[in-house]
Order: C-alpha cells, then structure tokens, then sequence
C-alpha cells in the first residue's frame, strides 16, 4: 500500500507555546491511524495542519506526494472535534449545501442510509441529540466520497450505545477502502479501530506502531486483581502491588509468571475466589507514557 | 463555481427568512418608525404665513422695509429676504414658502403655488393690500412635507443597521462557532462565500426596503418627483456599499462584544451625522466634510434629490460613484484581510 499523507518534521509554535515540535509519520491508504495523547498533547493541531486549516511554523505535510493543494480538499472529509452548522436548516439541507460545494460525492441516498440518518432528514439541525449530531456532521465530512478522512474526537461526549453505532459506522468507511484518520482519548475505540496508532506527549510522538504490536514491545506481563478485603501481610510482604481505589478497594499485581504469583498468593493463604487476570490494555500502555499526572 | 455561490445564497436566505424573529424586526422597525414620525409631525401646521422677499440692498434673512411695499406691513406674516430666486421658487412649488414677492425695480413679480391653500390666501392678501401692480407667476407642486424629507433617512438607517450588523456581526458569529472552520475545508473559497454573503443580505435588505417602502407609501403618498427605477438604482449601489463596509469590520474580528462595538462606532455617527433626521446645510463646513466620508450621506443625498427635486440618475452620478469607490475598496479590503478561522 502507498503512503497517502506524509508528515515530515512538522513543527508548530504559538506565541510561547510548541504545540508541535518535530513530528514526522506516514499513513497508508486503506489504514485507519490513530493519534492519541493527553489532553494538550498536539494531537488536534497535528490533524488540522494534516487537514490544511492552519498552517505549519515548519516542516510539510504531503498528500499522495505533493502538497496539499485544491486536489487534497476535493478528496479530505474533515470532522472537526467541535462544528457548528448554519441555523435553521434541516438535517436534508445541510447535507445538500455542503454537498453542493464538490464536483463529484456519495449520492444523497447512499450518504442518508450510511450515517442512518433516514429518519431525521427534516429535522432542524440544531434539535439533533448528540449521537445525531455526530452522524450527521459524519455525513458531511462523507459528502464528497474521500478518499481519506478525518474524525477528531468524533465519539467524546456520546454515551455507549451511541458510541458503539459510531465506531459500526467508521467501519463501513473502512470497509470501503477509504483512509481514516482519527484522534481520540478512548483507548478501546482506538484498538478497535485503528491499524496504526502514534501516542504523543509534549508535541511529540512517543510510540508508534500497532496496538498488538506496542502491547507487546512494552509489556511482557499481565495483571492479576484482587480485592483488598482478600489481601493480607503476608502476601504484601513477598510481592510488589499497588492498591486501586474503586467503589470495593483492588489490589493490582503486575507478574510476567501468572503460575508463580498464584503459588506465592495461595501459600499466604489469599483467598482466589475474586481474583481476576487481564491481559495489559491501550490504557496501561497510554497511562505508563504519558504518566499519570492532570493534564489541562 | 455559481453553482456554490447560488447554494451558500440559498442557505444563508432560508436561515435568515426561518428566522421569523429577525424577519419581522427588520420589517416592523422602519413602518413603525415611518407611522410614528408622520404621527408626531403631522400636527406641526405652520401658525405663521412666510413670504420670501428680494429686494434692492435687502441682504438674506433680514426684514424687508415695510416702504417697499403695503402688505409687507400685514401681521402674522414673516417677511425675510432672500437672494436666490430660483432655489426660493422651488421652495414655493414644495410649500416650504407660501410666496416669493420680487419687488426689485425690474421686476416685480410674485410666485405663489396654486395647489397650496396658504398661496390663495396670500394672493388674495396682495391683491387687496393695494400699492404697486406686481404680476403673478403661477407655480405649482406637490407639498414636501417632514416625513417626505425622512422617509429616506429611516430607511437608509434601516438599511445600514440591516448590512452592517446583517453582514458584520453574522460572519464574527460564524467565525467564533467554528462554522465558518468547517466552510474552509472545502473547496468553497472565501471569495465565493463572501459574494454569497453579500447577495444574500443584498436580496433580503432590497426586498424588505421596497416592501416597507411601497407599504408605508400606499398610506402616505409620499413625494417622488423622479423614477422609481432610479431610486432602486441608489438602494441597490448604497446597500451594496454598506455590505461591503460590514464585510471589512468583519474581516478578522474573533469576538462579537468587539464587533458590535466596532459596529456601533460606526453607526451612531453615521446616524447622526449622514442627514438622517435632518439636514447638514448650516452645520459646520468641517462637519459637513466628515460626512462626506459617510456611504450613507451620499446614498441618502442621491435618494432625495430623485424622491423630492426629479432628480435623474445622471443628475446625482457623482453620489453614485463616491459610493460605488467606496463599496469596491472596502470588499477588496475586506476579502484580502478576511479569515476563516479565530487562530
């Protein structure tokens, strides 16, 4: 597969701020990619310099190997993190304004049973629920059959149900060959959707690769849970552990031997009946790069 | 490229004509203001006739002598005189004077307008006064009353609210939610947006005027002397100028408190000093050259003269390029500054 979107050494400076410092990556056509990171960490001015909205203080972003010219907007469906549409028009009209604005795009009726949006299409947009919203807006970064699109936190404030729909619809655009570039701060959205994922921090990029295959570079090991009414001294005294405060206190025990920690638990006298092991998730990965502390 | 620019005028139509709020403000506004304007000046009934006099060494303004002639020792009638016997006669066929008496040696005459009451009366009044013969010289005309000098003033000041708080705070609004974002990724360029933004509102501010204006009209027969046609001529130049003028505040402002201050800035003095609610002629030369630099004096200037003196579109061409200069400068300005985004 060729490379569709090329990054090279992007840097983006504000007034005292270096929202991006030294970026550089390739996305396949036909992959979904994802760009995660905390809060402030350059993901969103990374995609909208991808996207052409702003423009880079230096470095290039090339699209099928050239810049991004009037080709990339014709071919980019972009959804942006927060949109806001033109009062008063209904969910049929904005689809046939924005629609109006390409030469060539997805037929009214492919687009409309796509994003599921049948039953809304006289609605006014601004009465859409969340969910609704999200279809919709996904619809017009769709108008124009891209080739690649992009979704930045498309699925943050949706409830599960809603969500879970979302991430059925940006798997029928993969299914169509199409190129998706996402940003989100779910990790389970991202392993279930992405082929490729970047994790960035402070405006640069801290791992890359696939989710399988980042799971597996930085951890060799799995999690045991237990709750803390089962624990005892005994067993504290023996292993590393560290306490996770939920609504029923757990202890978490992070072993690379599964057999000889439950050895070690059972000769202590630990009850097992509440004992769970998991395997290490996007989270744990996300959480031990980019640490633990607030992010804005 | 028409094909996005007749979509986006579409759009912005449908929402702004879905607005059933916006809507009828912008109509209900001018016909109360015209209706209660006619109202409150309707009663000014003039208690005093006013004959215009020329006379040998009789300089403007001043009281003639009463030796020159008997009626000019009549009471309740102000005599003043004047230099200008052609701008005085026009005064008398609008019913601003009720008698020009010419009592100059060669050539003693008197105009009244026959279609005014007080113009019977005061040839009645001379012809019974006695002294020396003066030929008449019948003039007629229609009355200019208050609300025909501001009928154009209320809705050229509708008119500007209308564009540059129609166009102006508009786009800072789509600027500031991000829709205005979301326009940009698309191959709509900023040009074709902003002529869809300025055709739109153009379309909307002519409709709602002529409507207004052919409305209050059917009540109130106002006086126009000139075309019609025009008169649309000056509303589609003078609106178009304001468009473009909002366009440029809004070109880059990020937040609508600054834009409805930058907006207000404007207005106010364009209000006041544009001729709006009554006439520059008198006001301090300086004062009048700064209101030269207002679109709305010269739109207004050019309305008048074909509303109340017939004025033809030649006749008031210099208006009409002044504010066609102006509308083309601000929209070049305003596109080359304008931009998309809040960054």
């Amino acid at each position: 597969m060729s490379k569709l979107l090329q990054v090279k050494d992007l840097h983006k400076h504000y007034a005292d701020v270096k929202a991006v410092n030294g970026v550089s990556f390739s996305v396949t056509e036909g992959e979904c990619f994802g760009l995660l990171g905390p809060n402030g960490a350059g993901k969103t001015t990374t995609i909208e310099v991808m996207e052409g909205i702003s423009k880079p203080t230096s470095g290039e972003i090339l699209y099928r190997g050239e810049p991004q010219g009037s080709r990339f907007r014709e071919q980019a469906g972009i959804q942006f993190q927060s949109t806001a549409l033109q009062d008063f028009l209904t969910v049929a009209e904005q689809l046939k304004l924005f629609a109006s604005f390409y030469p060539k795009g997805l037929s009214f009726d492919e687009l409309v049973e796509v994003c599921a949006l049948e039953k809304y299409l006289n609605r006014d947009a601004s009465k859409l629920s969340g969910g609704q919203r999200q279809r919709l807006l996904l619809a017009i970064a769709l108008v124009n059959d891209p080739d690649i699109v992009f979704l930045d936190e498309p699925t943050t404030g949706l409830d599960p149900q809603a969500r879970l729909n979302f991430w059925d619809l940006v798997n029928k655009i993969k299914s169509r060959n199409k190129t998706v570039l996402l940003t989100t701060h779910y990790m389970e959205e991202a392993y279930n959707l992405c082929d490729e994922i970047v994790i960035m921090d402070h405006g640069k990029i801290i791992a890359q690769g696939s989710p399988d295959e980042l799971l597996e570079e930085h951890f060799q090991d799995v999690i045991i849970e237990l709750p803390m009414s089962d624990f005892n001294e005994k067993a504290a005294a023996t292993m590393p552990y560290r306490i996770l405060e939920k609504v029923q206190p757990t202890v978490e025990i992070v072993t690379s031997d599964v057999n000889a920690t439950l050895a070690e638990l059972l000769s202590a006298n630990v009850s097992l009946s509440g004992l769970q092991v998991r395997a290490r998730t996007l989270e744990d990965l996300f959480i031990e790069l980019t640490g633990k502390e607030l992010r804005a | 490229m028409i094909k996005r620019i007749l979509a986006m005028l579409h759009a912005r139509n449908l929402e702004f004509m879905r607005d059933r709020s916006s809507l009828a403000w912008n109509i209900i506004l001018p016909v109360l203001l015209v209706f209660g304007l006619a109202f409150t000046f309707s009663g000014e009934n003039k208690d005093q006739y006013k004959v215009a006099v020329m006379a040998e060494g009789l300089l403007v303004n001043a009281e003639p002598d009463e030796s020159l002639h008997p009626l000019l020792k009549t009471d309740y009638i102000t005599f003043y005189g004047v230099d200008d016997q052609s701008e005085t006669v026009k005064k008398v066929s609008r019913h601003q004077v009720d008698m020009l008496l010419d009592l100059r040696p060669d050539q003693m005459h008197y105009w009244v307008n026959n279609d005014a009451v007080n113009g019977y009366f005061m040839r009645r009044l001379l012809a019974g006064s006695g002294g020396p013969t003066v030929t008449e010289k019948a003039v007629t005309g229609k009355q200019v009353r208050y609300v025909d000098w501001v009928v154009p003033g209320i809705l050229g000041m509708n008119i500007m609210f209308g564009c540059l708080f129609g166009v102006g705070y508009v786009i800072v609004r789509y600027r500031k939610s991000g829709y205005l974002k979301r326009v940009s990724a698309t191959p709509l360029s900023a040009t074709e947006f902003l002529i869809a933004q300025i055709l739109s509102r153009l379309m909307i501010v002519v409709a709602t005027t002529v409507l207004v204006f052919a409305g209050t009209n059917f009540f109130m027969d106002f006086r126009v002397v000139g075309s019609y046609l025009s008169l649309l001529v000056v509303l589609i130049i003078g609106t178009f100028t304001l468009l473009s003028l909002g366009l440029l505040v809004a070109s880059r402002v990020k937040s609508e408190e600054l834009a409805g201050g930058l907006l207000n800035m404007l207005t106010w003095p364009m209000m006041l000093l544009s001729g709006v609610w009554f006439s520059m002629e008198g006001a301090h030369p300086y004062l009048q050259k700064f209101a030269e630099l207002s679109p709305l004096t010269h739109m207004l200037k050019a309305a008048r003269a074909i509303m109340i003196d017939g004025a033809s579109l030649m006749g008031v061409s210099y208006n009409l390029v002044v504010l066609l200069i102006m509308g083309v400068v601000f929209i070049v300005l305003g596109a080359k500054l304008f931009k998309w985004t809040t960054d």
